[in-house]
């Protein structure tokens, strides 16, 4: 009974963290703009086609890994410079339309140059799973929430003790004082992309043993970072990693216990129920509406 | 200004005198149209790329070596992208202003569906690329199809769990249309081989991981066998979590997974996973005496020499509709719609890629269930079991 019960938190807590990991993507643009960059998803399929490309060609998973963050940092400048700058004086409305359509281009690309199908990529380390009280968990579900830890840890560092950190959410709490204080905000935003970019490869190399890959693996993963982000409070990184694991845990026990027919409606609620009582997710900021 | 738009309209006009005149070849007679709807892209595009693939290069084929009752055939293709709106507005157009004399299409379900109204109305035969037993039961008069249906799939394999002796199985189906499809199919049939379904689970396509619903079933008592319905990476990502959970028994997929991506997204989670495939797989394990291991074969070599990418079982269920409706004309001696289709409907011991087809006007499948191989997954590779 234990057992199950351990084998099903286990399930949850891999689904949510591959959830946390994408979530993560989400804070960092947010918090430079309030723009939600619904590009993240396919940064996270950039990382792990990119990556299982790579291996194929005989490059080193290390090296292969750093390239592929490489390669996103680089996209996410461009998708800054060439789609988001331009806009410059548009509204949020109109720049988180634009990131829906850098994502759509980015995954017609991904389908011209990788192909339709599904790849699948090593695991990191030599066992892949591990027996704990009868029930089995992923090695790689570990490293997913060790890195997501390492990097809800820098995240917060960054945007607390830092300069850059600090400039970022001036830059988002009032783009023209921020320009008076002598913050180029065009380029913090640039900033917020690649750094945007390199987590949420970061997060698609991560879960790629997981999940596998395809070029279009971004639209449901980045729908349920979003969620989880929306769950935890748009911006914090805690939240981000909270609301993921809730949401996985909550389709696991549902799975498990109820049926596995109902297991996105129960997630759903979860959100519904979590957004009518805290309309700003668990660890949103607490700051009063101007209106 | 109205010259200028003038000599630009010539102009055009010309060019498309001279693109005709260089496509139409030299044979004087009329061709004969066949007309294609498939998911050349889109999510059901693994489908639709190999069958568009597969029509373009026999055709061509066929043209080369003189045509069909002395007259070459010309596809006119169009790619619906999966989406069923617009497979009916192709096989309109296909119908209307195309005027072609037979159809081949669609890739999925859903497609094809759309589009038998139309087909019926316009009394043109179309042969369907897609699985479900809808399309050809009940029987409709000018609507057949190639691929076996996922009942003689579910019939397979639960001929081959009676075969070792098991009376209570779990099932975990993928909620697309496939998977559902699949889930009811052989909840249907599962009584007739004296087997019990204890264990009902579902996944949806795009979930990344299914341990709970294992577990579930792996703890429901009397369950000695797991059988997984579905298509895409969903039973990929079963068979991981199935090797993961280290669940013991034998353990069957359908042949929505039967290709060789397969084994590469399962990788040695696969060991040991049965599952009923088009022969096409296994061509060169096929005994000699096999009728089907020639066609199997040279369908194989030519397509791989041609695209320089490995055949696929969907590609095998355009050759098929192609190949038949060559046969029927031929025995018709005509490409008129109503002799293409009662000659359709004669047809006996066409061996195709597929299977041997046996029309009749009660079936218009005319596949048996054993023209599924029952394969295993041993040492990475797929092993013939019977």
């Amino acid at each position: 009974m234990f057992a199950e019960f351990l084998q099903y938190l286990f399930s949850g807590v891999t689904i949510g963290a591959t959830y946390a990991m994408v979530a993560l993507g989400f804070t960092l643009v947010y918090n430079a703009s309030h723009v939600i960059n619904f590009a993240q998803g396919e940064f996270l399929m950039i990382g792990g086609m990119a990556t299982v490309s790579l291996l194929a060609m005989g490059v080193p998973l290390p090296l292969a890994i750093a390239m592929a963050v490489a390669l996103a940092a680089v996209l996410g400048v461009a998708l800054h410079k060439l789609a988001i700058a331009p806009a410059r004086k548009a509204d949020v409305i109109t720049l988180i339309i634009i990131t829906i359509g850098a994502s759509i281009f980015l995954r017609g690309l991904a389908q011209i140059i990788w192909g339709k199908e599904f790849h699948a990529m090593p695991s990191f380390s030599a066992t892949e799973s591990v027996n704990v009280m009868g029930a089995v968990m992923y090695t790689q579900s570990l490293w997913v929430l060790a890195v997501a830890g390492v990097l809800v840890l820098l995240l917060a560092l960054f945007f607390t003790r830092t300069l850059m950190g600090k400039a970022i959410l001036a830059t988002s709490m009032n783009p023209g004082a921020a320009r008076l204080m002598g913050i180029r905000t065009q380029f913090v935003l640039m900033l917020a992309f690649m750094l945007a970019a390199v987590l949420g490869a970061m997060a698609g190399i991560m879960v790629a043993p997981i999940t596998l890959t395809a070029y279009d693996i971004g639209i449901m993963l980045g729908l349920k970072g979003f969620v989880a982000a929306a769950i935890g409070g748009m911006g914090s990184g805690v939240g981000a990693v909270v609301g993921g694991l809730l949401l996985g845990i909550a389709e696991a026990m549902t799975a498990g216990y109820i049926s596995s027919d109902y297991k996105d409606a129960v997630a759903f609620l979860l959100i519904l129920v979590i957004l009518f009582f805290m309309p700003r997710g668990l660890f949103g900021a607490r700051v009063a509406e101007r209106v | 200004m109205v010259t200028k738009n003038r000599s630009v309209y010539r102009a055009v006009l010309l060019i498309l005198v001279l693109i005709c005149s260089m496509v139409v070849p030299v044979m004087a007679a009329e061709p004969i149209r066949i007309g294609a709807f498939v998911s050349a892209t889109g999510p059901a595009s693994f489908l639709g790329d190999p069958e568009l693939k597969t029509l373009e290069m026999y055709v061509e084929k066929i043209n080369a070596q003189g045509g069909v009752i002395g007259r070459p055939l010309r596809l006119i293709h169009y790619d619906d992208g999966g989406n069923a709106n617009e497979a009916r507005n192709f096989a309109n157009r296909l119908l209307r202003s195309d005027r072609v004399d037979l159809i081949i299409g669609g890739s999925t379900t859903g497609t094809t569906m759309a589009a038998v109204p139309l087909v019926e109305r316009a009394g043109r035969p179309m042969i369907s690329m897609a699985g479900a037993l809808v399309i050809t039961e009940p029987v409709r008069p000018w609507v057949f199809k190639t691929p076996q249906s996922d009942r003689m799939a579910a019939e397979r394999v639960l001929a081959d769990m009676q075969s070792r002796g098991i009376t209570g199985i779990g099932l975990i189906s993928g909620t697309d249309g496939f998977g559902r499809s699949g889930r009811e199919q052989t909840l249907a049939v599962a009584a007739d081989f004296g087997i019990q379904v204890l264990a009902d689970q579902t996944y949806g396509p795009q979930d990344t991981d299914m341990t709970a619903q294992l577990t579930r079933i792996r703890n429901t008592p009397g369950v000695e066998a797991v059988f997984n319905f579905g298509f895409g990476q969903g039973p990929a990502i079963v068979t991981r979590n199935y090797a993961h959970l280290g669940i013991e028994l034998p353990f069957y997929q359908s042949h929505g997974v039967a290709s060789d991506r397969f084994l590469d997204l399962a990788g040695s989670a696969a060991e040991g996973v049965r599952l009923p495939a088009s022969a096409l797989l296994v061509p060169d394990a096929l005994p000699d005496d096999d009728p089907q291991k020639q066609v199997v074969q040279d369908y194989k070599a030519a397509y791989e020499a041609r695209w320089n990418m490995p055949v696929s079982t969907f590609g095998g269920y355009a050759y098929d509709a192609l190949m038949l409706a060559v046969a029927a004309i031929e025995a018709a001696g005509t490409s008129e719609p109503k002799a293409v289709r009662d000659a359709l409907e004669q047809i006996q011991g066409h061996v195709g890629v597929t299977g041997t087809f046996n029309m009749s006007p009660d079936d218009h499948n005319g596949l048996a269930p054993e023209s599924f191989r029952l394969l295993e997954v041993r040492d990475g590779q797929w092993v013939l079991v019977d």
